[in-house]
């Protein structure tokens, strides 16, 4: 990818003419101006807009539209949020959950990883389409589905529970009748459903980046640690991890933001912003903005929380990324 | 004895991904009285479009169907895809062809900006939108997913643009042709499948997208097809036949795309790491 264009210092650039150098050097700059207006407008822009509002009491969409003056309050917002006893709740939830999330999906996306490595052609083939499924579901559409699954009448989930022996059922969970069993009544057990949904939906992303970081591992250092007696566990701590860890690094960097923001599975599988026990960030601080009354400077604020804890790991994300590019 | 035990795991492995969308596909082509019955039936013994003809004939609302929904989600998602691709395919020309400089500082904004919580977003890009006076269109969508969508537009293009030889420019150049003909003429039949891959992911986020058209679009007429969903399907007591066949149209077209190029997806994702 060599330049095309010289730069102005060479010598041979001062000898052309000066109208042909200043055409030149423009054109990067003309074809970059509509997508830098677009980035700068629709993501930049709102970016500080929500650090700004933060700072404001806003409670109607009149003040939004500028037809009514905006109170400034300072930090205001942020203490009201942080000295309520809530905050700490949705907090826990989140980094919890997406502890949990990034560390499940993370494991089983590895370990599909390593058997597609090790499968048969015909067989890899079978089983990476099936994966590349669940990969390709919406997210709304694949959420559903697992709340039919959980519904707590003809869902599969209810039928097995009541397919278990009544004894069996009766010593392990209590009852033998799961008809009508709210599966998504207690926060602990919609988070755990939540979970599965997400590890769902997010583990073919990895099991396809570590295979594909397999695939670009000479296989001789394997077989030769094979040869030599050593155990699948540590081939796979002294030989593969090694070798992957950059792939390892961004993958955890990227579910771990990923699973920091979740918000369409948990909006479907809760219904919509009622259930308040079950709470992250990302959905806490939709509800104070647009669920009545609307209070769009606290919202703000939670949203401003989320950015600035995503922007920690990003930074980790950034200077993976071009390390690599160096590399390569 | 190690050969089947490798293969009985990749058939759960299998099972698992697979049976969600096995499972939506399957209720949908059920009677309703073999959904609800208490023994779930794991093939459809009665196989039938019932459920289909019920949402694309009825009204969901009086005077707005199903394929009305369809058709505000197509429109927003072909306009995102036609904007996005065009801006894209200028920007990247601009990284992959030329060196200049703040080639770099615009290549790590690009990594940065997809980075961003678009969760964080909504409320800001609201208030832009009320000022705006979009509150209610589908525009005020288009213009929200054109944003989202054309950073990792413009990174996954710059791969495509700098594997172009660049020779060929170079030659058409002795021959005469303007930059202009260059970048018509040649550039961009040889970038083409390029773009139909980026644009394959554009079309996807803007037609999955959900939180942005549940905020913007308040008027049921202009609903996308992912908050009719969420607000008619989503109540208490579903009646879940419908609700799969309005699943599976909605996700047949993003599997069929999606499987067109998820190669790319993880090139452009983990970027230069699995080079290898």
């Amino acid at each position: 990818m060599s330049a095309q264009t010289k730069s102005p210092e060479t010598a041979a650039a001062r000898e052309t003419p000066v109208r042909r150098r200043r055409r030149v050097d423009r054109l990067p700059y003309l074809l970059l101006l509509p997508a830098l207006l677009i980035i700068g407008v629709l993501l930049l822009w709102p970016l500080g807009q929500v650090v700004v509002m933060s700072f404001y009491r806003l409670n109607s969409v009149r003040q939004l539209r500028g037809d009514r003056e905006w109170p400034w309050v300072g930090f205001g917002n942020y203490v009201d949020i942080l000295s309520d006893p809530f905050f700490l709740t949705v907090l826990r939830n989140t980094v919890l959950f997406a502890a949990a999330n990034v560390l499940l999906t993370m494991v089983l996306g590895t370990l599909v990883g390593l058997l597609l490595n090790r499968l048969g052609r015909k067989m890899a083939t079978f089983v990476a389409s099936c994966v590349m499924l669940a990969w390709a579901t919406p997210a709304l559409t694949g959420t559903i589905v697992w709340k039919w699954i959980f519904d707590d009448t003809s869902g599969l989930v209810t039928w097995l529970f009541n397919a278990l022996p009544d004894g069996l059922s009766n010593s392990l969970f209590g009852r033998s009748d799961w008809t009508g069993y709210g599966w998504f009544n207690s926060p602990l057990l919609f988070f755990a459903i939540l979970t599965l949904v997400v590890v769902w939906h997010s583990f073919p992303f990895i099991a396809v980046s570590v295979l594909a970081g397999l695939k670009s591992v000479p296989s001789e250092l394997h077989e030769a640690a094979r040869v030599d007696g050593a155990s699948p566990w540590r081939v796979f701590w002294k030989i593969t991890f090694p070798l992957l860890r950059p792939v390892f690094g961004i993958l955890i960097v990227l579910s771990t933001i990923w699973d920091f923001k979740v918000f369409t599975q948990q909006f479907v599988l809760a219904g919509g912003t009622q259930d308040r026990p079950t709470f992250m960030l990302a959905i806490y601080s939709y509800a104070e903005a647009f669920s009545p009354p609307p209070k769009y400077g606290l919202g703000a604020a939670i949203a401003v929380i989320l950015t600035l804890i995503l922007l920690v790991v990003t930074g980790f994300y950034v200077r993976m990324v071009l390390r690599q590019e160096d590399e390569s | 004895m190690k050969k089947i035990a490798l293969n009985g795991a990749g058939l759960l492995v299998a099972l698992f991904a697979a049976f969600p969308v096995y499972w939506m596909i399957s209720t949908s082509l059920k009677p309703s009285r073999e959904i609800f019955s208490s023994t779930p039936q794991p093939v459809p013994t009665h196989p039938t479009l019932d459920h289909y003809r019920e949402i694309l004939t009825g009204n969901l609302i009086p005077g707005v169907s199903f394929l009305d929904f369809f058709l505000n989600s197509a429109l927003v998602a072909v306009s995102t895809v036609v904007l996005s691709g065009l801006v894209a395919l200028l920007a990247a020309t601009a990284v992959a062809r030329f060196r200049f400089k703040l080639r770099t500082s615009f290549l790590i904004m690009l990594l940065v900006v997809q980075m961003i919580p678009l969760e964080a977003l909504v409320i800001p890009l609201f208030l832009m939108i009320q000022r705006l006076g979009l509150y209610n269109t589908l525009p005020s969508l288009i213009l929200t997913y054109l944003g989202f969508s054309l950073p990792f537009a413009v990174w996954m293009l710059r791969g495509f643009v700098a594997a172009v030889p660049k020779e060929l420019e170079e030659a058409a150049a002795i021959d005469g042709a303007s930059r202009a003909q260059i970048f018509r003429r040649v550039l961009f039949p040889l970038v083409a499948p390029g773009l139909v891959a980026t644009s394959i992911f554009s079309f996807i986020t803007a037609w999955n997208e959900l939180i942005f058209a549940l905020t913007f679009i308040n008027d049921q007429g202009s609903y996308t097809l992912p908050v009719a969903m969420t607000f008619f399907f989503g109540r208490d007591d579903t009646n879940w036949g419908p609700v799969m066949a309005a699943s599976t149209l909605f996700t047949l077209p993003v599997i069929i795309f999606f499987l067109l190029v998820q190669r790319r997806m993880v090139s452009g994702l983990v970027a230069g790491a699995v080079k290898g």
